[in-house]
């Protein structure tokens, strides 16, 4: 679904169907550097089970006019416009990583537009590593590889992809290819800068879910620890072999973990 | 800090694709031969139909070992993932059928294999593809020959059988300019010797049965995705980026970005065409693979040896091979090819037709047969075998005489092949 925001085009995956306003919607968040595609699996599954489908390009990622924002904030408040615009008075947030902020502070600023929220491989602080950050502001390619290489558990470099004949490093290589000279380096300096993880957890009410990857080198599962404490209430969901790309890496356990907590009252 | 690194090519030819068997922990690759797979429930079934979960559902589409071939060659060629066929021709047919349907025009090099040739010239054409062929040397013919109904440009890395080396960054250069893909086939030199998607192609096939196999037992082919087209953004491929009445609407770029073409090509192409590969034939071709970059350096090391023995051969007018300075792609060779331009060359033979037949028929070691890249060394003479169906006038376009000898080169003791090669020289020359 292709729509105006604020005079810009901005993009929705909706699983090939119009949006029906007596059922339930699920939003889907990106992380860092891609887009709607990442939640492939997933959001294809809501759609075609009972609920509306948001799977979003954030503004400057695939289908989504830039320039992106400069902030986790202004990104929860574009996520609530979204919402607005396309008559979605309420929905479930899942996001990933930078998109996985993005909900958390959406939780917090808009609770009256959230419904619950799965936070997958999330951490916090989100602080990226200097060089990785520096690489990508230089727009140079050893970033992707950063990227690339960190984004996904150890064993994943030579192991089976569970969608047949896939391999996982090259799709992550050619998604990063296709971003404008910038995107990135916006997108971990805005993960970077994040500093009110604690605060906004506190303040939210819904449900929430964290999804981890036990294998994740860039938001390892400990790092989770002070927004746990925060959320009361909030259940974990950890994945053995997975790292950072859980809905790539482990796709079929990372859609029942999202089941059972959007089916659940 | 330092950054991370990928593994070297050498440790994926040998892993990529595979985990030790969670059911036994299997070592090797295990044979799944299976055509199909046990459902958990029907809402398992239902969501592995409908692309909501990965898996496999039938042989047809996906099976385990032939996922684990297709990740492996992916993982080699830098690619976001690739599709195993019933052989290389079955390859080329799903790239071509996936991008266009009827009228479809391919700008293809003048320089392929006879097989290729006769799919793009003849077969295609009754389905409503044409294609004009263009002297791969001759950039400004790709250029002039693009029109606005061109989806594919298509081309050998190493032509068939005269070695024209194919200027990949230059022709992707205008391949893109016109908002369509390149396409290559890279049997001939393998990621040991070339990286075809670094240098700009789009897309690659392999015939797996040449040099990924290496040992003959099994026909094969390899279509692998580099993911960087942006079909979305061309604006000419339908197939890709408008809903799909097969397939509940799906528009395939939309869906999954990077992996449109290959969604595509396994959803439509191998449910409805059906040119899959065996799990028994991964398996084989796995084995190839292990030691793909320990065979290529010795095929090379071999030819080299066998290109100074004939060029300096009294009996033979003329050999070509992209290494010596009178092949007109030296320079280029040079560049795209710094590891060695492959083991299969063709050279002329003084006498003509006559001397070929003698020659051949006085060879021990080399084996007469329709196939190249090979663990043995092979012989042929395309004017009566491979290209045999070509006219004159396209024989000449592709470089090939009636006195034209090809040879691929294999791993056995390089003075055993030079010693074979002398005698059977010898009783050509000796027999006019």
């Amino acid at each position: 679904m292709i729509f105006d925001l604020d005079g810009k085009r901005a993009f929705a995956y909706t699983a090939a169907h119009e949006p029906d306003p007596a059922r339930p919607t699920v939003a889907f968040v990106h992380g860092a550097g891609l887009d709607h595609s990442w939640f492939g699996l997933q959001s294809r599954y809501f759609g075609y089970h009972g609920r509306n489908v948001l799977a979003l390009d954030l503004p400057g990622h695939g289908r989504s006019e830039g320039p992106p924002l400069p902030s986790i904030s202004a990104m929860a408040d574009w996520l609530s416009k979204v919402l607005v615009r396309t008559r979605t008075p309420k929905a479930a947030i899942v996001g990933h990583s930078m998109g996985s902020l993005v909900s958390l502070e959406f939780a917090a600023r808009h609770p009256h537009q959230c419904e619950r929220i799965a936070l997958i491989a999330v951490g916090f602080p989100m602080k990226v590593a200097e060089p990785f950050l520096e690489a990508a502001r230089k727009n140079d390619y050893a970033a992707f590889d950063m990227q690339t290489i960190w984004g996904h558990a150890p064993q994943v470099a030579l192991g089976a992809n569970p969608n047949p004949g896939m391999w996982m490093y090259g799709d992550s290589l050619a998604r990063l290819e296709r971003l404008a000279p910038g995107v990135l380096y916006n997108d971990l300096k805005a993960c970077n800068d994040y500093g009110s993880g604690v605060e906004s957890a506190a303040k939210v009410k819904c449900p929430a879910l964290f999804i981890l990857g036990r294998r994740d080198v860039m938001t390892p599962p400990r790092t989770v620890q002070l927004l746990h404490e925060k959320i009361p209430g909030a259940s974990t969901v950890e994945i053995a072999p997975s790292g950072h790309s859980l809905m790539a890496e482990a796709p079929d356990a990372t859609l029942d973990a999202l089941i059972e907590f959007i089916s659940s009252r | 800090m330092a950054g991370p690194k990928y593994p070297s090519l050498d440790t994926l030819a040998l892993h990529a694709g595979q985990s030790p068997d969670p059911a036994t922990g299997s070592r090797a690759v295990p044979i799944y031969q299976t055509t199909s797979y046990v459902f958990r429930d029907t809402e398992h079934a239902a969501s592995l139909f409908n692309m909501e979960r990965a898996g496999h559902v039938y042989s047809r589409i996906s099976n385990p070992t032939v996922a684990v071939l297709e990740e492996r060659v992916a993982a080699l060629e830098g690619g976001v993932g690739a599709i195993a066929t019933a052989s290389g021709q079955a390859a080329l047919h799903l790239a071509i059928a996936t991008l266009m349907g009827a009228g479809g025009h391919i700008v293809a090099s003048t320089a392929l294999y006879g097989g290729s040739h006769n799919l793009l010239a003849y077969t295609l054409k009754r389905f409503g593809i044409d294609t004009t062929f263009v002297n791969p040397r001759d950039l400004g013919a790709w250029k002039r020959s693009i029109k606005d109904n061109t989806r594919l440009l298509f081309g050998e890395t190493l032509g068939n059988p005269g070695l024209d080396v194919l200027d990949i960054p230059s022709v992707a250069q205008i391949a893109h300019a016109a908002t369509v893909p390149l396409l290559v086939d890279a049997t001939f030199t393998t990621p040991v010797l070339m990286k075809p998607f670094a240098l700009g192609a789009d897309l690659l096939y392999h015939s797996a049965t040449k040099f990924l196999g290496g040992h003959g037992v099994a026909i094969a082919g390899v279509l692998v995705d580099s993911g960087r087209f942006d079909w979305e953004a061309s604006g000419k491929f339908e197939t890709l980026t408008a809903p799909y009445a097969g397939f509940h609407a799906m528009d395939f770029e939309e869906e999954s970005g990077t992996r449109a073409f290959l969604l595509r090509a396994r959803r439509e192409g191998l449910r409805d065409f059906g040119a899959c590969m065996a799990p028994m034939t991964a398996f084989q071709i796995l084995q190839g693979i292990e030691t793909l970059h320990l065979r290529m350096p010795r095929h090379v090391e071999n030819t080299r040896k066998v290109v100074a023995f004939l060029s300096k051969n009294p009996a033979v007018e003329k050999v070509i091979y992209p290494e010596l300075p009178d092949h007109p792609d030296y320079a280029l060779a040079k560049k795209l090819l710094p590891h060695g331009c492959g083991a299969v060359f063709t050279f002329e033979i003084k006498g003509g037709r006559l001397a070929g037949k003698r020659f051949i028929e006085s060879l021990r070691l080399f084996s007469h047969l329709a196939n190249v890249g090979d663990a043995k060394s092979l012989v042929i003479h395309p004017a009566t075998t491979t290209h045999y169906r070509m006219s004159d006038e396209d024989l000449r376009k592709a470089g090939i005489t009636a006195g034209t000898v090809r040879l691929s080169i294999g791993l056995e003791e390089p003075q055993d092949l030079i010693e074979d090669l002398d005698r059977a020289l010898k009783a050509a020359t000796r027999a006019l």
